[in-house]
């Protein structure tokens, strides 16, 4: 799959990529409906609890302490029923919740239980059960398995796709065109520090040569802006999610344009410093809220046709680590945002907080199944066939219901 | 001084006189028909009169002169000296190795500057390999590398590499002075952060790359365990591929 050379004005996404219909869904079409889908892969492992706080769980303060969400601290958690409250960075996924048009499921994972990002990625992705190589994506071969209506859709000839890489829940079968993207982001803050760390144990000069280039960044900017600089490309970031997604919902939202798509953001890694606010997560958190805004407004009249779902490989330690962050963990949130669903609800089946609760004692207790949530939006969305759901798109998951209801 | 290095001996009247020595030294304008953009001698443009430079006596016989002279310079001995450090510089520290900077020039000398013969002692000399591994690669020595251990040659628009080069400051084949590109590492060291958000971008257009496996092919035995350890920890494989790229074992050489 070679890149076009990019010619195209339009800021194209990163790890992105949207399809056309090659064939107008059989059943959705019958029923006058023009659904779209888009997924968005959070890379890194997401802390649900630090997103989405069970405020009324007995033994939350205890565990988080100043880390806790709440609905009376300095930055009040956005309240979203009597035991969920929403990180407050989030104040377009709130507004979505109370419109009814979010729904957000709590203490849930994929059947991965290690730690290993790429493994994890890789099977949240694919879909299948176990970790292990695969070539395709469930999204893509959800696509491939869905019924036509008999007649080749004009739109047909368009599939595309995005750069520089497709992600792998868009691989496979159903063919797509890669495309690369115009604007490049640069390196996170997360990977300068990680190679600094390296540098410091490793390569004196090299780390004073990092540690120069960070005091004089963080000077031209306080000289520039008058104040203390935050994290160096924070902007950048926030500019980037809102472009991605928003360029995204632009093309899903044409009439001719493509219907189904994905694309992937990175930082969600926080194994220090992931503070409740003003710091890593909450920044990361305000960017991808501003992004879910962007798709809304871009997404024009197609958006009460239109489901977006946000996962993530794993979640975090339900304690704080010794660098004030969390490490790698197992339950987690996923969040669905669009004007197709039957939102303003958090479906969590609560596992507690006591020690006893705890997966290995360290991590949240998955008790939904990602696939369930899943299988919910392409069946009862897309129209997919329940047992392609269960054979192909997610093999061996016939086990795994699709939670009913999602969708209006 | 391109070829005898500078303070080896020569002065400001070595220089003045051989300059006139080339006059003369010219090329035919490539439009003209016949020969165009080819060397040629003009006589009228040439300074008559003997001259003297680095102590030898050149009679003027035209275009002979300056051959001669160059013979001369070619055969001398800081020609050799220079030669060598700037190998052992390149290649193998940016303090060469006296006793390598040695056995090059006497090379040089021994085979009236065979080339060859001087790569081969390059390579076969032992202190080109128990130098300590310090050597940080200029850029487009950094960049070929990333592109080959991350197999992204095909995949990314060559106007991105051009830009990266630029962006560290070694524009390909337009050296800021005739001199060529540094081999100090201070010349090239502040452009590690640029780095960082290269490796970033190519890293990012890796589709078929496992850092994982790319760790132990590329580094192998090389690899220091914080190393090991920082790339298996990334938060996505676009960022494992980055960090690999960026640790000393692959930054030097």
């Amino acid at each position: 799959m070679r890149p076009h050379a990019a010619s195209r004005r339009e800021l194209l996404l990163a790890s992105g990529t949207l399809f056309a219909w090659a064939h107008l869904p059989k059943i959705a079409s019958a029923e006058g409906r023009d659904p779209r889908f888009l997924a968005i892969i959070l890379r890194g492992a997401l802390d649900g609890l630090a997103t989405v706080a069970p405020i009324g769980d007995p033994d939350w303060l205890a565990l988080r302490s100043d880390n806790a969400l709440t609905l009376d601290g300095k930055t009040p958690a956005l309240k979203l029923d009597e035991f969920f409250a929403l990180n407050p960075a989030m104040p377009n996924l709130h507004r979505m919740f109370e419109s009814k048009e979010a729904i957000i499921v709590h203490a849930s994972a994929t059947p991965y239980r290690e730690r290993s990002h790429f493994d994890g990625q890789d099977l949240l992705e694919s879909g299948l059960p176990r970790p292990g190589a695969s070539e395709t994506g469930w999204l893509n071969r959800a696509l491939a398995g869905l019924a036509s209506a008999g007649r080749v859709d004009p739109r047909g000839s368009k599939l595309f796709a995005v750069g520089p890489v497709t992600p792998l829940v868009v691989r496979g079968p159903a063919s797509v065109l890669s495309r690369s993207p115009q604007r490049v982001l640069p390196a996170s803050e997360d990977t300068v520090q990680r190679l600094l760390a390296l540098y410091r144990d490793c390569d004196a000069k090299l780390a004073g040569v990092i540690e120069d280039n960070s005091k004089f960044a963080a000077a031209v900017e306080q000289r520039r802006s008058g104040q203390k600089p935050n994290a160096p490309g924070r902007g950048q970031v926030r500019t980037y999610f809102s472009e991605a997604a928003g360029t995204a919902a632009k093309f899903l939202s044409r009439p001719d344009g493509p219907r189904v798509g994905a694309l992937a953001l990175d930082g969600w890694d926080t194994h220090f410093n992931e503070g409740i606010a003003q710091v890593r997560l909450s920044q990361l958190l305000g960017a991808l809220d501003e992004a879910l805004g962007a798709i809304k407004t871009n997404m024009g009249a197609a958006w009460r046709e239109t489901v977006v779902a946000l996962a993530t490989e794993f979640g975090r330690t339900a304690r704080i680590n010794g660098t004030e962050g969390t490490d790698h963990g197992t339950a987690t949130v996923a969040l669905l945002v669009g004007g197709a669903l039957k939102g303003g609800r958090v479906i969590a089946d609560w596992p507690g907080l006591k020690l006893a609760d705890l997966y290995q004692d360290r991590d949240l207790k998955p008790t939904t199944d990602l696939r369930a949530v899943l299988k919910g939006v392409l069946r009862d969305h897309l129209r997919a066939d329940e047992k392609a759901l269960a054979q192909t798109v997610f093999p061996g998951s016939e086990a795994v219901k699709p939670i009913a209801g999602l969708v209006a | 001084m391109h070829t005898l290095g500078v303070r080896s001996g020569y002065g400001q009247a070595d220089v003045t006189n051989f300059a006139k020595v080339l006059t003369g030294w010219t090329w035919l304008r490539p439009e003209e028909p016949v020969h165009g953009g080819e060397f040629v001698f003009v006589r009228r443009f040439h300074e008559p009169g003997d001259q003297v430079v680095l102590g030898r006596h050149y009679a003027d016989n035209g275009l002979e002169q300056g051959r001669a002279v160059l013979a001369d310079l070619a055969r001398h001995p800081a020609t050799a000296q220079h030669i060598g450090e700037k190998l052992a510089r390149h290649f193998v520290a940016d303090d060469p190795p006296p006793a390598l900077v040695t056995k090059l020039a006497k090379t040089f000398l021994d085979t009236d500057g065979n080339l060859k013969q001087v790569a081969r002692t390059l390579v076969t000399a032992d202190e080109s390999w128990i130098a300590p591994r310090q050597k940080l690669k200029p850029p487009a020595e950094w960049i070929a590398g990333v592109l080959r251990l991350t197999g992204i040659a095909a995949e990314i628009p060559i106007g991105r590499i051009m830009n990266a080069q630029v962006a560290l400051g070694a524009p390909l084949w337009r050296p800021p002075a005739p001199n060529g590109y540094s081999d100090a590492e201070a010349a090239w060291i502040d452009g590690i952060p640029r780095r960082i958000d290269i490796a970033t971008e190519f890293a990012g257009r890796a589709s078929r790359a496992e850092p994982l496996e790319l760790r132990e092919s590329g580094l192998g035995p090389l690899t220091s365990t914080q190393t090991r350890e920082t790339v298996a920890r990334a938060e996505s494989r676009g960022q494992a591929l980055a960090l690999l790229v960026m640790a000393p074992e692959f930054l030097r050489r």
